[in-house]
């Protein structure tokens, strides 16, 4: 069998943890446990990376365990987030799988007298030509894997695949939809109290008197600890911490400072102080020079919220110096990073222990709580403390996805083809995650009497970017200049949102892309086809106008109507392309959508679908109908009736065509779809009615706004 | 106060206050962590379970309000390894993201379909109008409610 290249530098999260048993062990009861330190977060990443290593190892997923990651033992794999589990972990995983059955056949090979050539595997049993045979469980021992990880034994080409590229079911799908208890909410331990913090009313406030004797009187309260702004109260029963934590909330007062802007527009970002960056330019005279008509346009994105259907929620325990918190953070060695600091302990007598939560789509209250439950477990040595966060905490607090302002100008030249191109943004930073340098990004930690500081919000860097992620055109035009415009301080905080500022780029590019084509009298697919060299590209999005049956220059009927729109994520992870139909009479509806992606390698064809299935239609729910809300002191969004999301009654079909590309990197797939999403929608109401919108979201009065100007 | 209440198929004494709503009490009290909280509010339906026949928001009835009425959760319906038609229909269609929306419209489409076996798509859209799924899982949930109507009117 020939085997696929060997790399020098170790794939994946291999180069930063080298040990072969960090991430495996093969056991003598015919399993073998998996250490994954990427976490699940509803996107189906546990399932695909058991398939990765039954696939190298040769047996069936059922003998695979999930060992939960736990900053004791787990390999450090930073974040689970950007798409980049399968790249990291995946990757990871397939090199130390690949090279610990080496070295099963190798000590199958002494044993058995046999060649390595004259091994076969098949479910964990090695036999030799002759008949002989030994199981991997006969094998096993303890020191098997207690080396470093080389990435020398080649994984097996994608043409011998069979557990990886197939639709293998989820394995937590049958306890979850049973009812078992199974996320971290659910958790229970033996003497477990509940505890709830009343939180400041708005940022920046300061907390000048409460009633802490009455509170402390109620049924059930344990203790009310105060430090500094922070205020929190622990009770045996949850009832009771609920019912103390209101009368603490209503008893105490604050003073607040008017610190929110004017308006709720994103145009309030062009008012304050950017740091201002090319971060792309190409000028070409000659193209400049056939200009003949030039356009202009500008594009708007409100503050939008994770709003995970879960409030966070973690327990914690401080014994004997030391923390045990069980969290659904994102990254707990991060988390670690931040709570060694808030909590002036050393590193090794925090242990943070991951248990799944609901979807997060990026970066929510999951570790802002981890951080509450610790400073309140410190009140009660001995009993962990169970914090789950209020539906009105994690709206007010969750670290939100920017708002944003873009700004795009073009020329066409006398064929109707880019000459020249400007994209400008407005963002505040994208990433405001747990484990800087310097400073704490948890939210307790500003409040306390003696405050970790916040450091410098800012953004990823570019290739993949934070706010100007997807600012640069994969379009090639001949003149072009793409500037970010990062305002860094935020009224409100802000943080990593599922696709970051792809949202809010993909949606003024293929905006804009479509206001041109209709310029240059083209048909809108024909147009993108016109200006596009990538192959990759130019294949999704002929393969969803193939599937969406897409009719040149085809026009809405004046309710209905069709558009499109494409991305390749981070301009180098998957491609995406979308064509979406809506209705819109005073309200506008996604009836139906179509998406064709492509993610080079597949490692699980149905949880690809699963996920842009899940990001279109979460997508549309972000472009029609959110946006958090503010006045001058405090976020006057706090309900699911503030803040309304896609309903069962409004939910589009979805279909999804995978390019499956089986020689190439498996690129991610958990946030392709946003952007083309956004821009599809807009264009499909343009289609549908000939107005425009280009303020997100799309709500009844502002559709109903552009139809009274049109 | 100790509190009687029937709970699928059984009577559970329960000491809690009867201003307890319902879902701190099957899930502290009874272990019953299938009906999930989302807000307390009655506004999300991730704590749906049926109370009389009907699906209810059990964050938002006292305990009090229950006893004497058949209460049917998530538990009750079928097991993992055992599953109830809609649940198995939850797993072939493979619909969930996170899964955390999934008990409370199990629970929803259940008491529908009890009281109007060949509800059509448009009812049982309306019946979920209290149930949000924020991972976008909507068009599979709909295929897997569809599904498992099929299954369970043969
Ligand atoms: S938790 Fe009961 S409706 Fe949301
Ligand atoms: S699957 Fe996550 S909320 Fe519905």
């Amino acid at each position: 069998m020939t085997n696929a290249p060997i790399p020098r530098k170790l794939p994946g999260s291999l180069e930063t943890n080298r040990a072969l048993d960090r991430w495996l062990r093969i056991n003598g009861d015919g399993t073998a446990t998996v250490f994954p330190g990427k976490v699940e977060i509803g996107q189906g990443i546990l399932t695909a990376l058991v398939q990765i290593v039954a696939e190298e190892l040769d047996i069936g997923i059922e003998r695979i365990r999930l060992a939960p990651a736990d900053t004791s033992y787990s390999p450090d794999e930073g974040m689970t987030s950007g798409s980049r589990s399968i790249q990291e972990g995946g990757m990871a995983l397939r090199y130390a799988a690949s090279e610990a059955r080496d070295l099963l056949l190798q000590r199958a090979a002494r044993k058995l007298g046999a060649s390595l050539e004259q091994l076969t595997v098949a479910n964990g049993v090695i036999s030799a030509r002759g008949g002989e045979s030994v199981t991997y469980w006969e094998l096993a021992s303890d020191d098997l894997l207690r080396q470093e990880a080389t990435a020398g034994i080649a994984p097996k080409l994608p043409a011998h695949h069979s557990v990886v590229g197939s639709s293998a079911m989820r394995l937590d799908i049958p306890a979850k939809v049973c009812g078992v208890s199974t996320y971290v909410q659910d958790m229970e331990l033996p003497g477990m109290l509940h505890a709830r913090v009343a939180r400041p009313p708005s940022r920046g406030a300061r907390l000048l008197t409460f009633d802490e004797s009455e509170v402390r009187a109620l049924p059930g309260v344990a203790a009310v600890v105060r430090d500094g702004d922070f205020l929190g109260v622990i009770a045996a029963r949850e009832e009771q911490a609920i019912r103390a934590q209101r009368r603490l909330a209503r008893s105490a007062t604050w003073e607040e400072t008017a610190s929110l802007p004017e308006s709720m527009d994103p145009r309030y970002l062009l008012q304050m102080k950017s740091e201002d960056e090319v971060i792309s330019e190409k000028g070409d005279a000659a193209g400049a020079a056939r200009a003949s008509r030039t356009f202009s346009a500008e594009y708007t994105r409100p503050l939008i919220a994770h709003a995970s259907i879960a409030p966070s929620c973690a327990i914690a325990q401080f014994e004997a110096g030391g923390y045990t918190v069980w969290t659904h953070s994102q990254g707990i060695f991060p988390l670690r990073a931040d709570l060694v600091k808030v909590l002036g302990v050393e590193e090794k007598r925090i242990v943070v222990i991951h248990v799944e939560g609901a979807g997060c789509y990026g970066h929510n209250g999951a570790d802002d709580v981890a951080l509450d439950a610790a400073l309140l477990a410190r009140a009660v040595p001995g009993k962990p403390v169970r914090v789950q966060w209020t539906r009105e905490d994690e709206f007010m607090w969750e670290p939100y996805g920017s708002a944003m302002v873009v700004k795009m100008s073009a020329a066409l030249d006398a064929e109707g083809n880019v000459v020249n191109w400007t994209h400008d943004l407005w963002s505040h930073g994208h990433s405001t995650r747990p484990g800087p340098k310097d400073g704490a990004n948890l939210l307790a930690a500003w409040h306390l009497a003696q405050p970790v500081k916040a450091p410098r919000p800012g953004n990823p860097p570019l290739p993949g970017g934070g706010s100007h992620r997807n600012a640069i055109p994969l379009y090639d035009f001949p003149g072009q200049r793409v500037t970010n415009h990062l305002v860094r301080e935020a009224p409100l905080r802000t943080s990593a949102l599922r696709s970051l500022g792809a949202h809010a780029n993909v949606f003024a590019i293929e905006s804009f892309m479509d206001e041109l084509a209709e310029a240059a009298g083209a048909d809108p697919v024909e147009f993108r086809l016109r200006h596009l060299k990538d192959a990759r590209a130019r294949a999704v999005i002929e393969a969803v106008a193939a599937k969406a049956s897409w009719k040149h220059r085809e026009r809405g009927d004046g309710t209905r109507g069709r558009g499109m729109a494409f991305a390749r994520y981070k301009n180098l992870g998957c491609y995406v392309a979308v064509v979406v139909e809506v209705e819109a009479a005073n309200e506008v509806r996604v009836r139906r959508a179509w998406a064709a992606i492509d993610v080079g390698q597949t490692i699980n064809p149905d949880g690809v679908i699963n996920q842009t299935e899940g990001g279109i239609i979460q997508t549309v729910s972000w472009t029609l109908k959110e946006q958090i809300r503010f006045d001058r002191e405090r976020v006057t969004t706090r309900t699911w009736d503030d803040y309304p999301i896609l309903t069962f009654a409004e939910a589009p079909e979805v279909e999804v065509v995978l390019v499956d590309r089986p020689d190439q990197p498996p690129l991610g797939a958990g946030e392709g779809a946003q952007g083309p999403t956004g821009a599809a929608i807009g264009n499909a109401i343009h289609n549908a009615l000939g107005v425009r919108l280009r303020d997100m979201p799309f709500t009844r009065d502002r559709l109903i706004a552009a139809i009274a100007r049109q | 106060m100790a509190l009687t209440i029937d709970v699928n198929g059984e009577q559970r004494v329960v000491e809690a206050d009867g201003e307890t709503p319902l879902l701190y009490v099957l899930r502290n009290d009874l272990k019953l962590k299938g009906a999930r909280y989302g807000c307390g509010a009655g506004q999300c339906g991730a704590c749906t379970v049926i109370v009389a026949g009907k699906a209810v928001q059990s964050c938002d009835v006292p305990v009090a309000a229950v006893v004497g009425k058949a209460i049917t959760t998530i538990e009750g319906i079928g097991r993992n390894g055992q599953p109830h038609p809609l649940q198995q229909a939850f797993i072939d269609e493979q619909a969930a993201q996170c899964g955390y929306c999934a008990s409370g419209i199990i629970m929803a489409a259940k008491a529908l379909f009890d009281a109007h076996p060949g509800a059509g798509e448009t009812e049982i859209r309306d019946a979920l109008a209290r149930n949000l799924c924020r991972c976008g899982t909507h068009h599979r949930i709909l295929r897997a409610l569809r599904r498992a109507q099929e299954r369970m009117a043969r």
